[in-house]
């Protein structure tokens, strides 16, 4: 007996107090009516919701600067740190005339996300060395369809008329270790996707 | 026509048409329910002639535990028409005399009786006072006595069903 | 006014009562459910969810109406039509309050005054039974068939006990006239203090009659899908639950009259005397008492049925005829004894 909490089981006659059931069936019944005057544990959802952690893992944005213009430049870091190879991204060249729509040279022309997927661990916000994917704390919507699960970037990338709040995510100990690339954890993982590249 | 006669006839045509589809119906289930319908019509008959507790009894008793049972085994037995064994023709044709004769004597008996419409003298002479005074005064040892008998098949039927007879 | 045309419109009064009784008792068997579990339960349609009843009857009626293939089709529409005209029938001997003067005219707020109303009762609540059977046979459906005849077995069992349990009140009332075992209870104590171990027995049976939990063993929704309406949809279905309902609300009453005192309440006399109420005013009061009451009664069908779990079908049987049985015969035997020491028989 490791905890002490097993109790043996005896079986025994039953008394007759015990017998007469009356007693437990008052005690069980006492005991469902106390609870009507309980605290309820209902939360009435669309009224009411759920406090959030403010590192809550929700629904991903794809950030732009204060410009406007999209932060990602399609490196694919994100999508090689993905455990459940939820992101896929196709790579482009960014145009004369377009710099005010993406910051970087490169750009990902298609950012998709498979919601059904994806375990939102956060490792992709993570991975992002541009600061421009986060996780937030909106929930993904039901869907009747698997296909509707696929966001691209028409619902990823947030508008400068609906900007996404992640400054609560940014803690200090996130900010102190987004800043130094040469973290432990970070130093392991960019060596995995350099033998990963070099591997193809 | 007064509507208690009324009531008479539909009562009567009721009873008859429904106890000869017990006879003839197929299904044993439906049988039982026509026979269900049979002593619902019956009670009223009793009604009629102002025997109320009679006729509750009756409802309580036939239609409502007995016809229940009725039901209950033709159910788990889940007896119906293709399961009904052929009958031999020797069999048949006995049915067929010992009915008859059942309604030679039948028709023997009730040749010479008149049809005539009996008013209950008295309309509480159905009710529960008159007939439990009746019961406890007059008939006082027929009752009991046949309380007893109730009482030995019900310890008959409690030992036939023990499993273990010694 | 035509006496006929005042016992019509009673009839259909008391109808629409009991059905508006029983829509509500969904409603409210929901929340007595919810609020014993520490939630909230339905509160969407209408203010405090009270529309909830209509949008489910109007769901029940807009449901597909299914019928089996194998199924013997007459008898699966008759099923629900007879559980519910018998849950309907039963509530006719039951007074709901004091007469009413109008003029020279004095109407009792009873359906039926009659003089063998506890066996009406019996009797019609024997036949409730039939509406379960025929539906759980009719479906062609093992399921259903065995919750058939758990009801038949289950209702036969329980209803020697009660008519036993009624029997001593009988002895003890000395008729079988509802209305008068009411206005008895008027002049003397309740018949609860007069029969407590009758009334036990009595609303033990009441539930297992009624198919209530914790003797819900006929539906069993663990074990046999949905007992004998596994195989029904829309509103036939509805009438079964319905009938459920009306016949919680109907035992409910009977209990009341049996052993509650009805619309009798404590001190009624004094009461209007003190306040001059006219005999009119104190039978209104007595209606809204003896309603009061029934749904207590009601609100303690759905408290027990919240709280203990359900019975094994053996157990229920050992229930009803090892304990319950004896104890009421005992209790005939005891009120006997009584009675004969006080010198009453």
């Amino acid at each position: 007996m490791l905890t002490n909490k097993s109790k043996q089981v005896v079986k025994r006659e039953m008394t007759l107090m015990e017998k007469a059931y009356l007693p437990a069936i008052f005690s069980g019944m006492f005991i469902t009516f106390k609870h009507i005057f309980m605290k309820k544990a209902t939360v009435r959802y669309p009224e009411q919701t759920r406090p959030f952690a403010p590192v809550y893992r929700g629904q991903h944005v794809l950030k732009i600067d204060e410009a406007g213009a999209e932060r990602c430049t399609a490196c694919g870091l994100c999508a090689v740190a993905c455990p459940a190879e939820a992101i896929t991204m196709v790579a482009a060249e960014r145009q004369k005339g377009e710099e005010h729509l993406y910051r970087e040279e490169k750009y990902a022309s298609i950012y998709e996300i498979n919601m059904l997927r994806c375990i939102f661990c956060g490792l992709c916000e993570e991975a992002c060395p541009k600061e421009a994917i986060f996780l937030t704390d909106r929930i993904v919507p039901s869907s009747f369809e698997r296909d509707e699960f696929i966001y691209g970037k028409d619902k990823l990338v947030e508008t400068i008329a609906h900007p996404v709040d992640v400054t609560k995510r940014q803690t200090p100990a996130v900010l102190e270790f987004k800043k130094d690339k040469k973290h432990k954890h970070n130093l392991t993982f960019l060596d995995k996707v350099t033998k990963t590249f070099s591997r193809h | 026509m007064s509507i208690t006669l009324i009531i008479f006839w539909f009562l009567s045509f009721l009873a008859l048409i429904s106890a000869a589809i017990v006879v003839f119906a197929k299904n044993p289930v439906h049988s039982v329910l026509f026979l269900i319908i049979t002593f619902f019509a019956i009670a009223g008959h009793y009604l009629l002639l102002s025997a109320q507790f009679l006729a509750a009894v009756h409802i309580i008793v036939y239609a409502g535990a007995i016809m229940v049972l009725f039901l209950y085994v033709i159910m788990m037995l889940n007896l119906n028409k293709e399961t009904e064994p052929h009958k031999k023709p020797l069999i048949k044709f006995i049915a067929v005399i010992a009915a008859g004769l059942l309604m030679l004597t039948l028709v023997a008996a009730f040749k010479g009786a008149e049809i005539t419409v009996v008013t209950a003298a008295d309309p509480s002479i159905g009710s529960v006072e008159t007939l439990g005074k009746v019961l406890f005064k007059e008939f006082l040892l027929p009752f009991e006595v046949s309380s007893i008998l109730f009482l030995a098949a019900m310890v008959g039927a409690v030992y036939l069903s023990k499993k273990d007879l010694n | 006014m035509e006496p006929l045309l005042i016992k019509v419109i009673i009839v259909i009064v008391l109808f629409v009562i009991t059905l508006l009784v029983a829509l509500y008792a969904t409603f409210a068997e929901r929340k007595v459910s919810a609020i014993m579990q520490d939630r909230i339960g339905p509160n969407r349609a209408g203010p405090f969810g009270l529309l909830q009843p209509l949008a489910d009857g109007v769901k029940m009626i807009m449901k597909e109406e299914l019928i089996p293939a194998l199924a013997n089709k007459w008898l699966f529409i008759i099923g629900p039509c007879i559980a519910l005209l018998t849950a309907l029938m039963t509530g006719a001997v039951v007074p709901w309050g004091g007469p009413i003067k109008i003029g020279d005219q004095v109407i009792t707020l009873q359906v039926a005054d009659l003089n063998i109303g506890i066996l009406y009762i019996f009797g019609v609540v024997s036949m409730g039974v039939y509406g379960i059977m025929i539906g759980g046979w009719a479906s062609n459906n093992k399921f259903s068939l065995i919750g058939a005849i758990r009801a038949s077995s289950q209702m036969i069992s329980y209803e020697i006990a009660m008519g036993l349990a009624i029997i001593a009140l009988v002895m003890t009332t000395g008729t079988l006239s509802l209305n008068e075992i009411v206005l008895q209870q008027d002049e003397g104590w309740a018949n609860i203090v007069i029969q407590p171990l009758g009334f036990l027995i009595f609303i033990i049976c009441a539930f297992a009659e009624t198919n209530r939990a914790p003797f819900d063993l006929p539906e069993c929704e663990t074990e046999l899908v949905g007992g004998y309406h596994t195989e029904y949809s829309s509103m036939k279905l509805g009438f079964y639950l319905f009938a459920e309902y009306i016949n919680m609300f109907i035992s409910s009453a009977v209990i009341v009259c049996f052993y509650f005192g009805g619309y009798n309440f404590p001190f009624q006399h004094e009461l209007a005397e003190l306040l001059g109420l006219s005999s009119n005013a104190l039978s209104i009061i007595q209606t809204v008492f003896m309603f009061g009451k029934v749904f207590f009664f009601i609100f303690f069908f759905m408290w027990v049925r919240w709280t203990i779990p359900r019975f094994r079908y053996d157990q229920l049987m050992t229930l009803g005829w090892k304990v319950l049985l004896p104890l009421a015969l005992a209790n005939i035997f005891v009120t006997g004894l009584v009675m004969w020491g006080m010198g009453k028989i």
